[in-house]
């Protein structure tokens, strides 16, 4: 089977050689200690640090999708999300579609007026699953996730967890997931992948 | 109206109260007297010898000379600039982008303003073309340095929301637009307060110095008038193009935000 985001000799700064094949609906755990370079490996694939080797996405080389492109295709969810205008409606990808905005919003047990919450008073596992919905709404074929349900409460981990195993089964996509949770772990299943020194352990 | 020439005793008694305000600064412990003293000589040798050097250029008046001397102003200017970052490029760039962008804009505006407004024979007079540029430079540097400064300083502290942004699939266009626009804000104003205030809360200084030469005001303002709109363009536009130039340097071809392309600098 055709690899969905295939990776060949990735190389950063502080990273790889790294090899990589992720399927098509397929869930890919990453794990590792702290500073092994676990967020380092979704920035690199993101595009947000440079780097060499090839990275492809459905047999397209990175080189020929636009960077912006590229980004909403391969959606990277950051530990710490960031927010910069006052209202969460604000933070939504351009051409953002409010029906399916809502739908996202009821799987993640948050009402219609969180599109128009302040972003001051967002907890953080509000937070963390908006910036989770925001990334959803470009549709991306594969999505890069660091640690997205840190700060949520188990219940709210459990609905995280359904929505993306959902995702990934609607729409063909591949997710990397990186988690310290070992019961999270045992939940999500598939291939786990560790990162030592910036390199994947045997 | 003649000039009342200054005679070397009249700066010494001018002299006498930095020395007296050194002494206070002394006494209050205020730890700025020592500086103060070293500010003060240096004000008297730098502009007796600058006094010389035009002095020198106004006697043999020949275009390379006064290209030179353009150039060496161009070049400290270009240093000044740098040595104020917070944050500096790496390499060249840390040089180039102040030094290129006030040579685009103070370069070519005081040419502008000598061919075409003032009119000297020949155009590059240095009685015309030296102090012309030297304000457009003084100007400008500070101009671009404010801007370069307020964008590297803000692109450093909003790293994370210029990644979230990109990672959401925004350009590096848009997803800088607000700081882009804060830090060339930060590089005009300067000059629209000096216009809004300009012969209402202070005279400027060379309208002061023409008057004291004994140029009747109505002249002297003229000059005034033709010199802030001279300034507030070179600023504008070097400000404008060095916060432009900085901004695609902050980014490679691929879109990603090189921090790693700067430097702590002076104050960093």
């Amino acid at each position: 089977m055709e690899c969905l985001l295939e990776v060949e000799g990735l190389q950063t700064a502080q990273l790889g050689p790294l090899d990589l094949c992720l399927q098509p609906g397929e869930l890919v755990q990453i794990s590792g200690a702290s500073g092994s370079g676990k967020s380092l490996l979704l920035r690199a694939l993101a595009d947000l640090d440079p780097g060499s080797g090839a990275v492809r996405l459905a047999g397209q080389d990175r080189g020929d999708i636009a960077p912006p492109e590229w980004r909403r295709q391969v959606a990277y969810v950051p530990a710490e999300t960031a927010w910069w205008a006052p209202r969460v409606a604000e933070h939504l990808p351009a051409g953002w579609e409010r029906g399916q905005a809502l739908a996202w919003l009821e799987r993640m047990s948050l009402p219609d007026e969180a599109l128009g919450w302040e972003i001051e008073r967002l907890s953080s596992g509000e937070r963390q699953r908006l910036g989770l919905l925001r990334a959803l709404l470009n549709r991306p074929r594969v999505l890069l996730l660091d640690e997205p349900t840190a700060n949520l409460d188990l219940e709210n981990t459990r609905r995280i967890e359904r929505a993306v195993r959902s995702y990934l089964a609607e729409a063909g996509a591949g997710a990397l997931w990186v988690s310290h949770d070992t019961l999270q772990r045992s939940r999500l299943g598939g291939r786990i992948l560790e990162i030592q020194g910036g390199r994947f352990a045997r | 109206m003649t000039v009342i020439s200054l005679s070397a005793w009249d700066l010494a008694l001018a002299a006498l109260l930095v020395v007296a305000l050194a002494g206070l600064t002394l006494w209050a412990r205020l730890g700025v007297g020592r500086s103060l003293l070293i500010a003060g000589v240096r004000t008297v040798l730098q502009l007796l010898l600058v006094g010389l050097v035009l002095q020198t250029l106004f006697d043999h008046a020949q275009l390379s000379w006064v290209a030179l001397m353009a150039l060496v102003m161009l070049a400290v200017a270009g240093y000044e600039v740098m040595a104020r970052q917070e944050r500096r490029f790496a390499g060249i760039w840390g040089y180039g982008i102040g030094a290129a962008t006030m040579f685009l804009s103070a370069f070519v505006v005081t040419v502008l303003a000598l061919t075409t407004m003032v009119g000297p024979t020949p155009w590059w007079e240095p009685q015309y073309a030296i102090p012309l540029l030297g304000m457009l430079l003084g100007n400008t540097m500070t101009g671009i340095a404010l801007g370069l400064d307020r964008l590297t300083h803000t692109v450093w502290r909003e790293r994370r929301v210029i990644e979230g942004r990109l990672a959401l699939g925004e350009t590096w266009i848009s997803a800088t637009a607000t700081m882009r626009r804060e830090a060339a804000r930060s590089g005009l104003m300067p000059t629209i307060n000096a216009m809004a205030a300009a012969g209402v809360v202070s005279l400027p200084g060379m309208m002061t110095g023409q008057i004291l030469a004994g140029v009747p005001p109505v002249e002297a303002v003229k000059y005034q008038i033709l010199i802030m709109f001279l300034v507030a363009g070179g600023t504008g536009f070097g400000a404008l193009g060095a916060v432009w130039l900085a901004s695609k340097r902050l980014f490679d071809q691929r879109s990603r935000l090189r921090l790693d392309r700067l430097r702590p600098g002076r104050r960093g």
